[in-house]
């Protein structure tokens, strides 16, 4: 039986001013599935990524997210998506521990749940030191925290693996990773390793979408062309 | 109100690690003082004068901290963090005045000794309690058009101008109120009571905007 999606976007368009930065965007994806968005850099990614997390609203067209249908319902779905933004969207003159409490209430999560997640990414004795004197990938990992601190059901990936070490990288794999079982939206500027991860691909080109399908229907020469 | 309680702790906490906002509202009160004390070319002020001194000195110093108070969500992503979490939005309308509440508090502990000392005539001590109450609903109108001011302000290029551009004309009725209010309090040989219209005024002015910030405080977090 078809499993109701946990993101449908009809036609979705986005502007701002006179520039497209979105155009007739249509893609499926059943819960639970990863959806790997390609493109150059500008195609539109991020702009989607932030549609789908309620920060943008879409001009035109019909985005349902996890069932809520966007931006009327917007409030029903926040808190229970998970955003991995390029920046961490953490403070830097608190600590990561600081950090964490701080969005752990907002979220009316535990404080245990704080430590999970330290424990989780390695990052548990380097907790207490302000986030300016922390490196980036730290500051990552830390993010990485900050998106999956209120258990979403849906994570919104922005380059996760950016700035982190194949050991850091595997650190966070439970929480960000297939492991963690929640449906995933992902774009990386490794393409390869997107595509590997995915179940649907969503390659766009200048705000239009060039292809939407299996990772297995996207060859090496289309692939090529959406880079150049 | 527990949503607008965590924010608050969440600033006035990064305020007490960077002291990025209270110690310049502080030194820009006190070198006021001191230019004023040589620009008057007088050893002591009373009455109206002093009052004005006081007050303009206050909302000056009051606009330093309101173009700082959206500065660390801009420039870190509170607002977006702010805004992925399932909450009422205009708690932080009501977090962000709070803490510009708490920086003028601690502003005018320490700047309105300084005034008396540094500018004052009559003797301070026996109009203190008028004076608190004055300076408190005067307080509310900065915080709260502050708020409302720099959240509009922070999204824009130009937000240090546009801050004291919209801030400063919409300030004007609340900075009359005040300086009226303690006008009678800083005379020679004053009673301890302000004039109970300006208080009224300044409450009026305080409850108006409130409201008004209250509905439009989401339009503005708007995309």
């Amino acid at each position: 039986m078809d499993q109701p999606p946990a993101i449908e976007l009809r036609g979705l368009a986005r502007q701002f001013g006179e520039r497209t930065a979105l155009r007739n965007v249509s893609v499926r994806v059943p819960a639970g599935a990863t959806l790997a968005v390609l493109g150059h850099n500008g195609a539109g990614k991020s702009t989607l990524l932030r549609v789908l997390a309620t920060l943008l609203r879409p001009h035109e067209g019909e985005v349902l997210v996890l069932g809520e249908p966007l931006p009327r319902r917007a409030f029903a779905v926040r808190g229970r998506l998970g955003l991995l933004a390029h920046e961490p969207l953490l403070y830097r003159d608190l600590s990561g521990r600081e950090n964490l409490q701080y969005h752990a209430r907002l979220h009316g999560t535990t404080p245990e749940r704080v430590e999970e997640v330290l424990a989780a990414v390695g990052m548990e004795r380097r907790a207490e030191e302000p986030l300016r004197q922390l490196s980036r990938g730290m500051v990552q990992r830390l993010a990485v925290c900050r998106a999956v601190l209120h258990q979403p059901k849906l994570l919104l990936l922005d380059e996760p693996r950016a700035n982190l070490d194949p050991a850091a990288s595997e650190l966070v794999e439970p929480l960000i990773g297939r492991a963690a079982g929640v449906t995933r939206v992902l774009t990386s500027h490794d393409p390869r390793a997107a595509l590997a991860e995915a179940d649907i691909v969503l390659a766009l080109r200048n705000g239009r979408p060039a292809f939407v399908g299996e990772p297995g229907k996207l060859d090496s020469g289309k692939l090529a062309e959406l880079y150049t | 109100m527990r949503t607008a309680l965590i924010v608050l702790r969440k600033d006035l906490l990064l305020e007490l690690r960077g002291f990025e906002t209270l110690p310049a509202m502080v030194l820009f009160s006190i070198v006021t003082f001191v230019i004023f004390h040589f620009g008057l070319n007088r050893p002591t002020i009373d009455g109206q004068l002093a009052a004005a001194v006081l007050t303009v000195t206050l909302l000056f110093a009051a606009m330093l901290g309101i173009n700082r108070l959206f500065v660390a969500e801009r420039e870190q992503g509170g607002f977006d963090a702010f805004l992925l979490a399932p909450v009422d939005r205009t708690a932080l309308l009501v977090a962000k005045a709070a803490a510009l509440f708490v920086f003028l508090v601690v502003l005018e502990v320490i700047a309105v000794p300084a005034f008396a000392v540094l500018l004052l005539g009559p003797p301070i001590g026996r109009v203190l309690p008028g004076l608190v109450l004055v300076l408190l609903l005067g307080n509310v109108a900065l915080s709260v058009v502050g708020t409302l001011v720099s959240a509009i302000a922070v999204h824009t290029r130009a937000r240090d101008l546009i801050g004291p551009i919209i801030g400063l004309p919409l300030l004007i009725p609340a900075l009359i109120g005040t300086a009226r209010g303690v006008g009678p309090l800083l005379a020679p040989h004053a009673s301890g009571s302000p004039p109970a219209k300006w208080l009224a005024i300044l409450a009026l002015y305080d409850l108006v905007f409130a409201l008004l910030s209250y509905a439009v405080f989401d339009f503005l977090l708007e995309d």
